[in-house]
């Protein structure tokens, strides 16, 4: 099918391009920018005057919930979600249960994923085996069955030997090592930051240190193992110095952060508002302006959704005793321009934060619109502003403390390979 | 944030949930009402009739004797229908959700709700979801909030001093685990006390814990130094040996509260404790039964403190 999409503002992070440049699209491509190429004949052409298009949105952290958490949301579901964001393709952790430790559940997802047709999964193996950080995963077959890299999702190895040796033995590989630095002992029990609103609430607290002591052994570990190490969900402003010290030390080292800890801090959390309990907490002002700052100077390198669909019943309760996590999938996109627009960052580069960046950084043929790209797309409306509810989410998780949100960028079309996936009529 | 969730539109108290953000006048209505039910006990017939007809539920979701027991004589005193619920031997072990519960217990029409509960915050879930006609009183809630603890600490305190705009107070020990230190604090900081101290090893201090309007200190003597008031906090057995806390020993040579440091307080000073006291890790017994002592004092205030936040969420 050739798609024409007129008249529209075409924004590719990967070139830096913002500009206004029709596009075709042809076999599952990206034919030409501006004028059409020879012979070139439409069979749709989308009118997208004061649309933006970019590359279809590249989500780090998505939880698919399959298998074992059927209950809280399916793949269907979720997949729905996901292109109703804009994402086209997303990473999964491996905190399924069973945990994604063996080829078998890898490719059975994958296939799964495929025959929706829908976004493009790719799947993190978990490091180590049932993710109890005792002994190794099977990298190399994981990887064959298609992880794109290794995680704890969020459970942390305590033993610093079954870390380094893992690190090691990934790089042997040449496999990015993707981890969430929290130190189990100091996090213990915790549920929320350890600063004013956790001392007036008596919540019991996670301490910053918990975050960087652990980042430290990490950035240490993977330096000496010269492992490939990707920092997941960091929430201080002292882990953000810590990544860009070793950036500057010319560390390779990438790092991202979940989209809610861009906006919201400790005081979000009101009167126990269980859907502001997060992993990692969500922590103080200062925290989060450290984020954007790092965000806008590029230390952090992505910002995720860190989507985790859950049940009302597990949040309907006390707030130390709910399940922690949001749904968000279908929020990245307008959370990343309300950013944008906040912090005076350009959508150029700040789209570059959910698209080339991430794509990159999974080493996946992704997050760019440049001609013969693979034409994954996320046509949306940048004026527009919608009123977040939880009729508005497809997602099967209708958590998230953004409920009542006007937020700015309706999503009007997702193409994946060419292919109109999700279009919304309004 | 949205509206204080414990009152109404019109401002008055439709839950006890926190000191914290509830305005002086309240707090002062309560004590005054308090005070008015003090010789009720000194009756013959130890009864107001002002909750004729309504029915309390105490649910103690976590156990208890004393607090439960003051508020089962407080709502009996105003002629209540008093009924105990120990949740934590029933129905939650049988997998029953917290809002269950709830659910079920007002199916049953009760008026008010008294409930301890392990996890902060536990009362404001139960507030939001029981009819605009339920009342709930929060009796300690996990770390945060025991607010009829507060209310009494704060009788107690006007009782022997008469005001509060002079006063130094010094909170002594566990502060990190205590809702009955948090609830002390909103009171006396809302109530006027220019000089709320608290003291104790860092383990056992909350962060930010200077946010609350106190002054910290990590040196007994030099903490309750001058003081007016002394309130002694319960430090509990499990944490004593552990990462927080050495031994009973060496939080006792360092924290506890002496004869010899009593010294060291004005000599009207009065010495609180919320109870059941550990003789000789935080207090000597030679305080405890002192004539500084006032914790006998505060369970008999105890009692009409709860009468009054009962009838003035009862409407009466």
């Amino acid at each position: 099918m050739n798609i024409h999409i007129k008249g529209c503002r075409l924004i590719d992070p990967k070139s830096g391009t913002d500009a206004r440049e029709d596009l075709f699209l042809a076999a599952g491509v990206v034919a030409a920018w501006g004028r059409a190429p020879k012979r070139f004949r439409a069979d749709r052409t989308i009118d997208a005057k004061g649309l933006v298009v970019c590359p279809g949105l590249v989500d780090m952290s998505v939880r698919l919930r399959e298998p074992g958490y059927e209950y809280r949301a399916t793949l269907e579901s979720e997949m729905q979600a996901a292109v109703a964001g804009g994402v086209t393709s997303l990473a999964c952790p491996p905190d399924t249960d069973p945990p994604l430790d063996e080829p078998a559940l890898v490719e059975m997802l994958k296939s799964r994923a495929k025959s929706l047709n829908l976004a493009r999964v790719y799947p993190l193996g978990a490091l180590s085996a049932k993710l109890k950080g005792k002994r190794l995963a099977e990298m190399a077959e994981l990887a064959e069955a298609g992880c794109v890299a290794f995680s704890q999702a969020d459970v942390p190895i305590v033993d610093t030997e079954v870390l380094w040796r893992a690190m090691q033995y990934a790089s042997t590989y040449g496999f990015p090592v993707w981890l969430r630095p929290q130190d189990s002992f100091l996090a213990q029990g915790g549920v929320a930051h350890d600063g004013d609103v956790a001392t007036r609430l008596g919540l019991p607290a996670i301490p910053s240190v918990a975050e960087t002591a652990s980042l430290a052994t990490m950035l240490q570990l993977a330096r000496s193992a010269g492992a490939r190490l990707h920092v997941c969900r960091l929430s201080t402003a002292e882990a953000v110095a810590m990544v860009r010290r070793a950036k500057q030390e010319g560390q390779e080292v990438t790092c991202d952060v979940a989209v809610h800890h861009v906006h919201l801090c400790e005081v979000d959390i009101g009167y126990f508002d269980s859907h502001c309990h997060l992993v990692p907490p969500l922590r103080s002002q200062r925290d989060r302006d450290a984020l954007r700052a790092g965000l806008a100077d590029g230390t952090i390198d992505a910002i995720c959704s860190d989507h985790a669909p859950l049940d009302e019943d597990v949040k309907h309760m006390p707030f130390g005793e709910s399940e922690p996590g949001a749904t968000a999938v279908e929020l990245l996109l307008s959370l990343t321009l309300k950013w944008a627009t906040e912090a005076g960052v350009p959508l150029v580069s700040a789209l570059g934060a959910v698209t080339s960046t991430p794509a990159s950084i999974m080493r996946v043929d992704a997050g760019t619109i440049g001609v013969g790209a693979t034409a994954d797309l996320c046509v949306f409306d940048p004026e527009a502003h919608v009123r977040i509810t939880p009729a508005s989410l497809c997602s099967q998780g209708k958590n998230t403390p953004f409920v009542g949100y006007e937020v700015p960028g309706q999503i009007c079309y997702t193409l994946v390979a060419g292919q109109v996936v999700y279009e919304n009529a309004a | 944030m949205s509206r204080n969730p414990q009152l109404n539109e019109k401002g008055a108290l439709q839950h006890l949930l926190t000191i914290e953000g509830l305005p002086r006048e309240i707090l002062i209505h309560i004590l005054d009402t308090a005070a008015s039910f003090i010789n009720v006990a000194e009756r013959d017939v130890k009864k107001v009739p002002l909750m004729r007809g309504k029915s309390v539920f105490n649910l103690f979701f976590e156990p208890s004797t004393r607090t439960r027991t003051t508020f089962e004589i407080a709502a009996k005193r105003l002629s209540a229908d008093v009924i105990n619920l120990n949740i934590a031997t029933s129905s939650q072990t049988k997998g029953e959700t917290l809002l269950d519960t709830i659910d079920n217990l007002s199916a049953m029409h009760a008026d008010m709700f008294v409930v301890r509960h392990a996890s902060s915050g536990a009362p404001y879930l139960i507030a939001q979801h029981v009819g605009s006609h339920a009342h709930v009183v929060n009796a300690g809630d996990g770390r945060h909030a025991h607010p009829t603890q507060g209310l009494l600490d704060s009788y107690t305190i006007r009782h022997y001093k008469r005001d509060f705009t002079r006063l130094a107070v010094a909170i002594v020990g566990d502060v990190l685990h205590s809702r009955v230190a948090r609830s002390l604090i909103h009171a006396l900081t809302t109530l006027g006390a220019p000089d709320v101290r608290v003291v104790g090893p860092k383990t056992l201090l909350p962060a930010g814990v200077e946010q609350l309007g106190v002054r910290v200190f990590h040196n007994m003597d030099a903490g309750i130094r001058d003081c007016d008031v002394i309130a002694m906090l319960r430090v509990q057995n499990e944490r004593m040996r552990g990462a927080l806390l050495p031994s009973e020993q060496e939080f006792f040579k360092s924290f506890g509260l002496t004869p010899e440091r009593l010294a060291l307080a004005r000599p009207d000073a009065i010495v609180m404790h919320p109870g059941p006291i550990n003789r000789g890790v935080e207090i000597d017994s030679a305080v405890a039964d002192g004539s500084q002592a006032v914790i006998l004092s505060q369970v008999t205030f105890g009692i009409a403190v709860r009468m009054a936040v009962l009838s003035i969420l009862a409407g009466k």
